[in-house]
Order: structure tokens, then C-alpha cells, then sequence
């Protein structure tokens, strides 16, 4: 790249890699820079699960937004990717989680997204190797799986986009600048019209006094056990529990890959800042597993890693302007959901620098949301 | 799943002849000791067979030697992880294993150096090490064709090994240039021990045909190995053949120390004079610190366990023997120095990861260990990376990935670590990823 | 300790000396196979001291065993080429 990019991206994460291919697409040079190679980070570390959610208006609007992008992006992902439509099924233990699936399933209806309610032998068919005995649960048909790593690889480095994005792995950022520019650990200053933070869950040590904390979770990978699941399941277990923002917790989750391995989640943890494996909740969290799926301890672990999330307080991202100066955008916060939520936040950040209207509203997404404390010392 | 508890003073980690000696003479110092290793038997790489049918006195000896020390030998056990500090866990048939110990002593060894060429993945292609050790176990190769190869002592005397259970060796191909290893060879008054053994081999060897400065360049076969085509670097030739051995050389075991945390020099642990590694209460013998051999290993054992049972001083009056093996190591592995062809024997399309099936070209476009990792699959299989992981450290020059338990795959079951005080699951988490 | 170890390899009785590893009973039975590769290529022992993971094969029922570490017992059934 000659001239000065239109817009440097910090991290070449699945978020940095979004917002570059949205922009690139509008038009813009697009320069990324990376610490490590592409995709290395909490996106090498997360499950990869493409999920419609429904916690608060705002995180549906997201997801489901960006399902619908990843749902189009789909023919043209690579077999690296590992794209797989295998859909989600949240499963119910009992009548009280069963009702959640109604709630769930009316909800969803409602909104255009397709689910079908199983009963418990329609359950035990779905997936024999669940433990006899479900109440039900809930198949939200178009969820879907990718290798994040891999998506990231392509939404940087896809034919259209290649001429127009730059991605500069091995450079270390040491200053995003009001200016929209970034300062390099050499020193070097970097120009551009816009700076974009998409360092995930680093993005504070170039942003002091952003909130966004560190939430860790631990993964165990096992070697190629095919059609031991064959959808995404997750638990709904956690209703019964107080809904501890704050505590150390588990949920079992469990995710069929394409190679048929199988990954095993999932542990929430903060104030854990390394990411050595903690042998207690890797223990509480397989336990869980083993409780849904009795089988599973048979199967053959090969790996176990831990990343960390980027939280926010309101579990939503930050995806705006900073509080600073309007040429540094954020956009980072993404927690559990980045790998869904990648896509929409480079729409977003593109409709904004073109002057398009958003694709959905943006206000709950905006730094400023959060106050002056949150971005003030930039 | 079964899971049972044991303690220990000492608990030494592999049974070769490093982890025989530590444990034997610690043991004998008194205090709990315990030996651990994956095998059924006694005796590691190369004194495997060795409790079941004797042949070497020296294994004998001290196979005996242990077995009267007072320590336990536990076998079958796969040590993959280590939750605590002073904890170890091991996975066994019977079940799930954990260890405490007050201080360690690692001997893990060493494997055979794999380097890919055009048809190394076809049955019959073994490790020359691999393959006595499994001859040992019963595989059958009275009259069938080996021809061994790669580079290193060891084929002569896994040549030697074959060839009593039966087998025809067409030829030994050693990489190494016949001008080195003459040199090699005329060093080695030093080590009467060493001339004796080479000298009564050649005598047993007079008529297996042994060539200094050939290698091979592929393996052909339809679903098995059935001919190498073997090259002097200007010209190339084929020979008929059942069985490939083939191994360059040795690559320590360090998965267990790195995951320990024990800092490396060089490729090997770090370890002072006494055979102390970086971390407290753990010492690092045999192949793990410097590839010098059994005897090397033996004194270095000795030292470790009479230092870990305080006796400092027995210690010391061992330290001029293993300096005299170090160099004998040392020379070792300057005479059986990889040439710089063998780079350039894996085509684009030759499989460099046999786990995931990652071609040279795949990897090649990436720039390290982890980002070929991540974006060719490249050693995310079930051996994470212990045979792929040496090569692209030869041919790339790359230092292999981070360490994660398990250090080798075990059912799921057995990373459970609390089962014995299992606190009930409470507060569940989001239900998101 | 019994003399000989009864156990089949794909389905066809087979009869070892103890202390017979199942990858030596694979080969005693004639089979070269132990495994298919990801892209479907047979493979078969490298190492043979449990580090390359390219003797799997599934014994009683049981896939990605190491072949190379475990000895015979009576009874086992031994799958290859899986
Ligand atoms: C256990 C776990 C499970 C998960 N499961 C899912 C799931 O199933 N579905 C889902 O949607 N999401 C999931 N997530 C969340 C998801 O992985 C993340 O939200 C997402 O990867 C965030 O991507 P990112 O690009 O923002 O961050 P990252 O991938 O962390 O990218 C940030 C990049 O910035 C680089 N960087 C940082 N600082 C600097 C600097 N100073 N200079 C240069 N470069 C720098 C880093 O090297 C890194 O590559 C999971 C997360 C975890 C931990
Ligand atoms: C969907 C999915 C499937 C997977 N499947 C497999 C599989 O089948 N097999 C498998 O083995 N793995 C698999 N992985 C996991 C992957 O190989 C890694 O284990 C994962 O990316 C986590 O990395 P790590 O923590 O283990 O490595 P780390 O311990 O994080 O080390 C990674 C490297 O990053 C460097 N590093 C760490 N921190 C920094 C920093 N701050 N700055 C610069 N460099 C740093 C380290 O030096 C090291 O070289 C999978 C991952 C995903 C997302
Ligand atoms: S032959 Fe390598 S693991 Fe068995």
C-alpha cells in the first residue's frame, strides 16, 4: 500500500477481519495489524458457534442480523472454514425448562426464525447419545458452526478484497492515536483517516478505562469421534441457577465438528488472567457435560486450552465512536458471541464511515452508552 | 472410571536405563519411591525385553539392582498432566492414576527423528527403533526384507537385532559421509566399552552390506511399502523390500518437563551439575538433557537419585564419568550430522502432517509452528504435533507450539481431577459459548 | 501367567504368545492396514513406542487404541482399516 490507508485495524481477530472485508467492499484501503498471525487470538481460543440469542432485545437484534450475514456468506466459504448448518438444540431437563422452550419458541416465531419444539422422544431420537429422560428442547434449525481461524483468513484474504486490504501480522501496536492514527512498538506512526480498536480482549491496554474485562473459558478438543452429537447442544439448565454476572461458572455445551471431533464447553471466569487450564473448573465443567451426554468420558481428549472473552457490563459490545476523538472506532466487548456477532459489526462500521443507514439501530451498541467513565482516558 | 491415589518421596518418570538407576539407587537411600512409564516392561528403549528375556548383562544387572531397591515400579501408565504442583496424573487400563511426589525425576527419553519423503507413509515405513521394539513384542519378520536406513548408531545395531529374529537386511544406508564417520570411529579408543561392542557387531554383521553417505529418496508400494529408491546424491537406485527402516536420529521427549514448565537450552533441559531443571524438586536425565546414550543415562540417573535422596557427595564422585559420556555424545552427533539435502527430499504434495494429512505446500505458506497450526492444521492431531513438530523444526527451522495437557490424548473421563471430593455443581453459567 | 492369548482380528481367531503387543498380532495376522487417513490413504505402525498415533486401531469396540502399547488379552476383538 502506497498512500495512507483509509482506515488501520488493530487486530486481525474475526472482529478486525470483519470490519476490514465491510470496508474494503464500500471501497476503502484497509491497512490490519496484528501482533500474531491472522485469527491467532480468543478467535483461535472460542467455539465457533453462529447462534441467535435472545437475552435482551438488543443482543437478538445482533445475532440474527448477523446469522442472516454469515447465512450469505456461506457459498462462498471455503471447506477450511468448516461451515456447517448443523443448528443448535437448547435442551430441557424438565417441565420448567421445558416452558422456557415454549417461551423461547413463541419468541423466536414471532421474529421469523425457524425452530422446531422437540419432545422428549423426539429428543432421544435427535440425539441417542444424550442421557434418557429429557423433557424436550428446542431446535433452532439455521445456528450454525465455523472454524473461526479460518473465516477470519478468508474475510481478509478473499479475491475481491485482497487488492484493497493490507494485513501486516508480526507488527505490534503500542498507540491508537486521536489523529486515526496508531503508533507501532518500534515507534513508527502509522496515517490513516481511521483508527479502529479491535484488539478483543487486549483492546484496554490500547484504550485505559475502557470496560471491557477478560472473562475466561476453557475448551476441551477430542480426536475424531463422528456422529457421537450431531447438533451444537447447549443446556438450559442455567435458569435454575442465581444468574451470577460475578461468580465462576459452567454449562454444558457441546459442538459436532466438520472433522468429526468433538469440543466441549463451557467455563466463565474472571479475574483469571492467564490462560493456564484451572484443573477445578475443567473438572466442574466436564462433570456438567457428563451429566447430559454419559458416554462423552469415553471418547479420546487430545486437547484442553483456555481463552478469554472480552466483557462488557451490559454483555453487549462496543461497536462506535470512542468517547475520545471520532477517528478512533471501537470495536471490541463481543464476550461469548464475537464469532456470530463479527459480521454485523463490520456492516455497522462501514454504513457508519460510508454515511449509510445502519443496518439495524445502533444506539444500544455505542461506547457512549456507557458513560463518560468508560472511554474517557483513551 | 477407577481412580486411585498414591504418594510418594520420589517418583521417577520412565523406566530406561536414567529412570532405572535414579529410582534404584534413591530407593536405596530409603524413603517411597516409585517408577512410572507407558510400557508393559521394564527397561525403555533400549533394554526393552530385556526383563522378559534377558541378553544384555548390564540391563540385567540393573533390572535386578531395581527390583530389589525397595521402590515400586508402575506400569502402563501414561503420565499426561499435572493439575498441581506435585501432583502428577497418569492414565492406566485400570483406570485413572494420580501421583504425589516431593520431588521428580523425569527421564522421559527420547523418540526417532521422522523426516518426510515421498512415500514415508506407507505400512512398512517404521522407525528402526520402532521396529526392534516391536519385533520384541512379536511382530513377525523372520524372512522378510528390511533394509534399514536414516542415520545413527542405532541402525547398526537395530540391523544386528532384526537380523537374530530372522530378518535379511539387503543393506544399512547411513546418511553421514564415510569421511566423518572414520573419524568418529578412530576416536573412539577412548571408549573401550564402545569399541568392543562396535567391533563385535561388525564381526556378527560380516555380510550385511553397510554404505556410509546413501539415503532415501522415496518409498514405493501400493497400500505398503515394496522398494526404496536410495541415492549417493548423483545417482539413484531401487531395491526390493518388505520393510523400510528408517529414522534420523533421536528427539528428546521434553512434553512432560516443557509442560512442567522446566526451561530449555537448545532443544534439551536446562539442568545444573546435580540434574537440577529450572523448576524445584524436578531433575531431568538421559536423552532429555543431551543425546548421549545409555551409558550417559545410567550415570545421569544416578547422580538425580542421589541427589534427590541428599547424597550429595555420592553424587559428585559420578560427575567425571558423565562428562566423559557427554563427549562421546558430543561426538556422536557430530559425526551423524543431517545433510542438507534431506530438506529438499519432501515434494509440494508430501505429506508433512500424518495426523491431519498437511501437505508441504500447505504448510510452507505460513510462517511458524502455530500459524501453521491454526491455518493448515499442521500438528492438531492426536500426536499434537511430536512427530510433524520435529520435522518442521528441520526443514523450517520453526520451535514447536505451546504445551497443553493431556500431554498424550486420554479419554475424557480421566481430566476429571476432584472426583474423590467432588463438590456438587452450582452456580451454571450463560447458556451462551 | 497362561502360555498363549486367544483374541480375533477383524472377526478371524487368532492365537499369540503372551507378551504380544496387538499391533505384533495385526501383523501376525497378515493384515498391513491398521488405519485409514484422513483423506483415506491406509497407515500403519511408525514408531512403535506410542508417539505417532499411526497404529490406531479400535479394540472391543473402543476407537484410537494404540496398538503398539497394548498387549494382547483373551477376548479382545481387534478392528483395523476404520
Ligand atoms: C471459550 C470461548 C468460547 C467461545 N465460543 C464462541 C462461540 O461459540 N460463538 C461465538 O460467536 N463466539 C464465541 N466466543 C467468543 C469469540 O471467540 C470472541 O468474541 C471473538 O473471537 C472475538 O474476536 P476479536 O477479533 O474481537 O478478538 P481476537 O480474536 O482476540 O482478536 C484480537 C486480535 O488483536 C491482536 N492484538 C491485540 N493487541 C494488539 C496490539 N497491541 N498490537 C497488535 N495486535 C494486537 C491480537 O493478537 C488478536 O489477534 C468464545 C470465546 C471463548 C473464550
Ligand atoms: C474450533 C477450534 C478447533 C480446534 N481444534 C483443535 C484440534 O483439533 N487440535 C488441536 O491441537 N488444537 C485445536 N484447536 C486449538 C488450538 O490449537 C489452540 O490450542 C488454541 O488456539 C488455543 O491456543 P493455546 O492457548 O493452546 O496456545 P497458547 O498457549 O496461547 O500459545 C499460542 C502461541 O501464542 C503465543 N502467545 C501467547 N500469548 C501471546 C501474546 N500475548 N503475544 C504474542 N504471542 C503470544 C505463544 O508464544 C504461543 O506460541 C482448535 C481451536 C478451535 C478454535
Ligand atoms: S506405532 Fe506410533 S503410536 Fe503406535
Amino acid at each position: 500500500m502506497s498512500a495512507a490507508p483509509d482506515i488501520v485495524i488493530v487486530g486481525a481477530g474475526i472482529v478486525g477481519a470483519a470490519c476490514a472485508r465491510e470496508c474494503a467492499r464500500a471501497g476503502l484501503r484497509v491497512l490490519v495489524l496484528d501482533r500474531g498471525p491472522i485469527g491467532g487470538g480468543t478467535t483461535a481460543a472460542g467455539m465457533g458457534h453462529i447462534v441467535v440469542m435472545d437475552d435482551s432485545p438488543a443482543q437478538f437484534a445482533l445475532t440474527a442480523c448477523s446469522r442472516r450475514l454469515w447465512q450469505e456468506l456461506a457459498p462462498e466459504l471455503p471447506a477450511a472454514v468448516e461451515y456447517d448448518p448443523c443448528g443448535t438444540l437448547w435442551v430441557a431437563a424438565d417441565e420448567q425448562e421445558m416452558a422456557e422452550v415454549h417461551r423461547k419458541a413463541a419468541f423466536y416465531r414471532e421474529r421469523g426464525v425457524r425452530v422446531e419444539v422437540l419432545e422428549g422422544d423426539d429428543v432421544a431420537a435427535a440425539e441417542p447419545a444424550l442421557r434418557p429422560g429429557m423433557a424436550g428442547g428446542l431446535r433452532v434449525v439455521d445456528d450454525a458452526v465455523v472454524y473461526p481461524p479460518a473465516a477470519a483468513q478468508h474475510l481478509l484474504e478473499s479475491q475481491e478484497n485482497t487488492r484493497r486490504i493490507e494485513v501486516r501480522p508480526g507488527v505490534t501496536v503500542a498507540a491508537v492515536n486521536e489523529d486515526g492514527g496508531v503508533t507501532l512498538a518500534d515507534g513508527t506512526r502509522v496515517r490513516a483517516g481511521l483508527a479502529v480498536n479491535a484488539a478483543g480482549p487486549w483492546s484496554p491496554l490500547l484504550a485505559p478505562g475502557l470496560p471491557v474485562r477478560k472473562r475466561k473459558g476453557h475448551l476441551v478438543i477430542t480426536d475424531r469421534h463422528p456422529g457421537f452429537v450431531h447438533h451444537q447442544i447447549v443446556e438450559l439448565g442455567y435458569l435454575k441457577s442465581a444468574h451470577a454476572v460475578t461468580a465462576d461458572s459452567v454449562a454444558f455445551n457441546i459442538q459436532p465438528r466438520k472433522t468429526g471431533q468433538m469440543l466441549i464447553g463451557s467455563s466463565r471466569q474472571f479475574g483469571a488472567e492467564g490462560t493456564e487450564i484451572n484443573s477445578d473448573i475443567l473438572d466442574r465443567m466436564l462433570r456438567r457435560a457428563f451429566e447430559y451426554l454419559p458416554g462423552l468420558g469415553r471418547l479420546s481428549a487430545i486437547r484442553a486450552w483456555a481463552g478469554h472473552r472480552a466483557a462488557t457490563p451490559d454483555k453487549l459490545p462496543l461497536i462506535g465512536p470512542s468517547l475520545v476523538s471520532d477517528r478512533i472506532w471501537l470495536a471490541t466487548g463481543h464476550e461469548g458471541l464475537g464469532i456470530t456477532t463479527s459480521l454485523v459489526t463490520g456492516r455497522l462500521l462501514a454504513d457508519h464511515v460510508l454515511g449509510r443507514a445502519p443496518a439495524i439501530p445502533v444506539e444500544p451498541y455505542l461506547p457512549a452508552r456507557l458513560g463518560k467513565g468508560a472511554t474517557l482516558h483513551a | 472410571m477407577n481412580s486411585a491415589r498414591l504418594s510418594f518421596d520420589l517418583v521417577v518418570v520412565g523406566a530406561g536405563p536414567g529412570g532405572l538407576a535414579a529410582a534404584s539407587v534413591a530407593a536405596e537411600r530409603g524413603g517411597s519411591v516409585a517408577l512410572l512409564d507407558n510400557s508393559p516392561w521394564l527397561g525403555g528403549q533400549i533394554w526393552r525385553g530385556e526383563q522378559a528375556r534377558p541378553a544384555v548383562p548390564r540391563a540385567r544387572q540393573w533390572i535386578e539392582r531395581f527390583l530389589a531397591s525397595g521402590a515400586r515400579a508402575v506400569m502402563q501408565a501414561s503420565v499426561f498432566a499435572s493439575p498441581d504442583r506435585g501432583v502428577l496424573l497418569a492414565e492406566t487400563p485400570a483406570g485413572r492414576l494420580t501421583v504425589r511426589f516431593k520431588q521428580l525425576i523425569l527421564a522421559t527419553g527420547a523418540r526417532e527423528l521422522f523426516l518426510p519423503f515421498p512415500g514415508w507413509t506407507l505400512p512398512g515405513v517404521v522407525g528402526p527403533g520402532g521396529l526392534e521394539a516391536m519385533v520384541k513384542a512379536g511382530w513377525p519378520v523372520a524372512g522378510r526384507r528390511v533394509v534399514v536406513a536414516g542415520s545413527g548408531p542405532l541402525l547398526v545395531a537395530v540391523a544386528d537385532g532384526l537380523r537374530r529374529y530372522g530378518a535379511r537386511i539387503p543393506l544399512i544406508a547411513e546418511q553421514a559421509p564415510q569421511v566423518r564417520l572414520a573419524r568418529f570411529a578412530t576416536g573412539l579408543w577412548r571408549y573401550p566399552e564402545k569399541l568392543s561392542q562396535a567391533v563385535a557387531m561388525k564381526a556378527r554383521l560380516l555380510g550385511i552390506p553397510y554404505r556410509a553417505g546413501i539415503w532415501p529418496r522415496r518409498a514405493e508400494g501400493r497400500e505398503r511399502v515394496e522398494r526404496v529408491v536410495l541415492t549417493d546424491g548423483k545417482r539413484s537406485w531401487t531395491v526390493e523390500c518388505d520393510l523400510l527402516a528408517c529414522g534420523w536420529n533421536l528427539v528428546p521427549n521434553t512434553e512432560l518437563p516443557r509442560l512442567l514448565g522446566c526451561a530449555l537450552a537448545g532443544g534439551f533441559v536446562r539442568v545444573d551439575e546435580f540434574q537440577r531443571s529450572s523448576v524445584a524438586g524436578v531433575f531431568c536425565v538421559g536423552e532429555l538433557t543431551a543425546i548421549a546414550g545409555g551409558d550417559a543415562a545410567l550415570v545421569q540417573g544416578q547422580i538425580a537419585g542421589l541427589s534427590a535422596a541428599g547424597a550429595a557427595g555420592a553424587a559428585r564422585e559420578l560427575f567425571a564419568e558423565r562428562w566423559r559420556w557427554h563427549r562421546f555424545g558430543a561426538a556422536l552427533t557430530r559425526a551423524f550430522a543431517l545433510r542438507p539435502e534431506l530438506r529438499a527430499l519432501a515434494g509440494r504434495e508430501t505429506v508433512v502432517c500424518r495426523c491431519e494429512d498437511v501437505s508441504r505446500e500447505a504448510v510452507e505458506r505460513c510462517r511458524d509452528a502455530r500459524e501453521a497450526k491454526l491455518h493448515s492444521r499442521c500438528g492438531m492431531g492426536p500426536c499434537q504435533g511430536r512427530i510433524c513438530g520435529a520435522a518442521t523444526q528441520f526443514l523450517f527451522g520453526w520451535e514447536s507450539d505451546s504445551i497443553r495437557p493431556p500431554v498424550f490424548p486420554v479419554r475424557v473421563e480421566s481430566l476429571l481431577t476432584a472426583s474423590e471430593h467432588s463438590k456438587p455443581v452450582s452456580n451454571l453459567s450463560d447458556p451462551t459459548p | 501367567m497362561p502360555e498363549r492369548v486367544e483374541l480375533s482380528v477383524n472377526g478371524r481367531a487368532l492365537s499369540v504368545p503372551w507378551g504380544t503387543t496387538v499391533a505384533a498380532a495385526v501383523a501376525l495376522a497378515g493384515e498391513t492396514r491398521f488405519r485409514r487417513s484422513v483423506h483415506g490413504d491406509a497407515r500403519g505402525p511408525l514408531c512403535g513406542m506410542g508417539i505417532c498415533f499411526e497404529c490406531r486401531l479400535t479394540i472391543n469396540d473402543e476407537p484410537h487404541a494404540r496398538s503398539c502399547l497394548i498387549l494382547c488379552a483373551d477376548g479382545m476383538e481387534v478392528r483395523t482399516d476404520e
